[in-house]
C-alpha cells in the first residue's frame, strides 16, 4: 500500500492521475474474480442459503471500490479530492434515498390491510 | 506536500489563459453529471427493489433470468472496460493508431453487450413476459433499459471520438473528451456490477 502511494505522488509530479498498465491488469483481475465468486456464490450451490444474499451484496460493494479505485482512479490525492467528496456526498444522498424508499414501503406493505384471496378477485372483476 | 502540489497547479492555471486550460474543470463537470446519473439509477434501483415480489401473478425473477447468460454479457463489459483503459494509456502515451485501434475493440465488446441484452429484451416479450406483463417487469425494464441505453450512447461516443482521433490526432480538445468518455465508460461498467447482483444473482434466489 505504501509503495503504490509513493508511486501515486511520483505519478503525480508527472502528470494528473491515469493509472498504469499493471493497475488496470490489477483492477480487470480483481474483477473478474470478484465476478465469478459472485455468480458461483448463486449458482454452484455450496453456500448456505441463508448467507448467499450478504455474501453477493459485500462482493458487489468490494468490486465497486476495485472499479472506482482501479478503473476511475479514484483517491484521496490532492488532485482527486474534490471528485472523492463529491462522490461521498452522492453517496449519503443515495442511501437515503435507497433506504428510505424500501424502509417506508416495508413498512406500508407490512401495516397494510392484505384482502382476503377470494373477496378480492371477486370484488375486482 | 499538498500545498506545495497545489500551489503549482494555481500558476500553472495563471500561465495559460482561459482559452487554454488543463481540462480538469471540464473532467470535475463531468464527475457532478455523472453523480447526478448516479441519482437517477439508485432512484430506478429503490422502485425495482419496492416491486421485486410484485409479480401479479406472471413470471418471478428465478422463472426467467439465465445466470449463465447475464455471466457472458457481464464479462463483455468487463472486458470492454479494460481495452477502453488500455486506449486511455495509450493516449497518454501519444500513441494516435493504438488510440483508434483500443477504442476500436472496446466498441465492438460493447456492442456485442448491447445485442446481447436486445436479444434478452425480445426473448422475455416474446415469452409474453414484457413491461406491461407485472409491476415487477416494468421496472425490470425501466433500469436495465437505462443502462442498455446509457452503453449505447456510449458507443455512438466512442464513434464520434474515433473519427475526432482521426482528423484532428490527440490535441487537447480531444484528449479531455476521451477523458470524460473514460469516466463515462466506467461508470457504466460500476452500474452494471450493481445490476447483475439485484437484479439478476437476487433475482433467482
Amino acid at each position: 500500500m505504501s509503495s503504490q502511494h509513493a508511486h501515486a505522488l511520483a505519478a503525480d509530479h508527472q502528470h494528473a492521475n491515469h493509472g498504469s498498465l499493471k493497475s488496470y491488469i490489477v483492477g480487470f483481475i480483481l474483477s473478474i474474480v470478484l465476478t465469478a465468486m459472485s455468480f458461483g456464490c448463486v449458482m454452484s450451490g455450496a453456500v448456505p442459503h441463508d448467507l448467499i444474499l450478504p455474501g453477493i451484496v459485500v462482493l458487489c460493494v468490494a468490486q465497486v471500490l476495485v472499479q472506482l479505485i482501479f478503473f476511475l482512479h479514484l483517491s484521496a490525492k490532492p488532485g482527486q479530492r474534490d471528485n472523492l467528496s463529491i462522490g461521498v456526498f452522492t453517496l449519503l444522498i443515495i442511501a437515503i434515498v435507497v433506504v428510505g424508499s424500501l424502509w417506508v414501503l416495508h413498512n406500508m406493505n407490512v401495516n397494510m390491510m392484505h384482502p382476503v384471496p377470494t373477496m378480492s378477485s371477486g370484488s375486482i372483476g | 506536500m499538498s500545498n506545495v502540489i497545489t500551489a503549482d497547479h494555481g500558476t500553472v492555471a495563471h500561465g495559460h489563459d482561459e482559452h487554454h486550460d488543463d481540462g480538469s474543470k471540464t473532467l470535475l463537470g463531468f464527475w457532478i453529471y455523472l453523480m447526478s446519473d448516479c441519482l437517477i439509477f439508485s432512484a430506478l434501483f429503490a422502485t425495482f427493489a419496492a416491486l421485486a415480489n410484485a409479480t401479479a401473478g406472471g413470471p418471478t425473477g428465478k422463472e426467467l433470468f439465465d445466470l449463465p447468460y447475464v455471466g457472458g454479457e457481464t464479462l463483455l463489459l468487463l472486458v470492454s472496460s479494460f481495452t477502453f483503459g488500455v486506449a486511455m494509456l495509450n493516449m497518454h502515451a501519444g500513441k494516435r493508431n493504438k488510440v483508434m485501434a483500443w477504442l476500436f475493440i472496446t466498441f465492438l465488446f460493447g456492442a456485442s453487450f448491447v445485442a446481447m441484452e436486445v436479444h434478452e429484451f425480445a426473448h422475455l416479450i416474446n415469452e409474453g413476459a414484457g413491461p406491461s406483463r407485472s409491476a415487477f417487469l416494468s421496472s425490470y425494464f425501466t433500469l436495465v433499459g437505462t443502462h442498455g441505453l446509457h452503453v449505447t450512447c456510449g458507443l455512438i461516443w466512442i464513434v464520434v471520438m474515433m473519427d475526432m482521433v482521426r482528423r484532428f490526432g490527440l490535441n487537447d480538445a480531444v484528449t479531455r473528451r476521451l477523458s470524460c468518455l473514460s469516466l463515462f465508460w466506467h461508470f457504466l461498467d460500476v452500474v452494471w456490477i450493481c445490476v447483475f447482483t439485484i437484479v439478476y444473482l437476487r433475482g433467482v434466489l
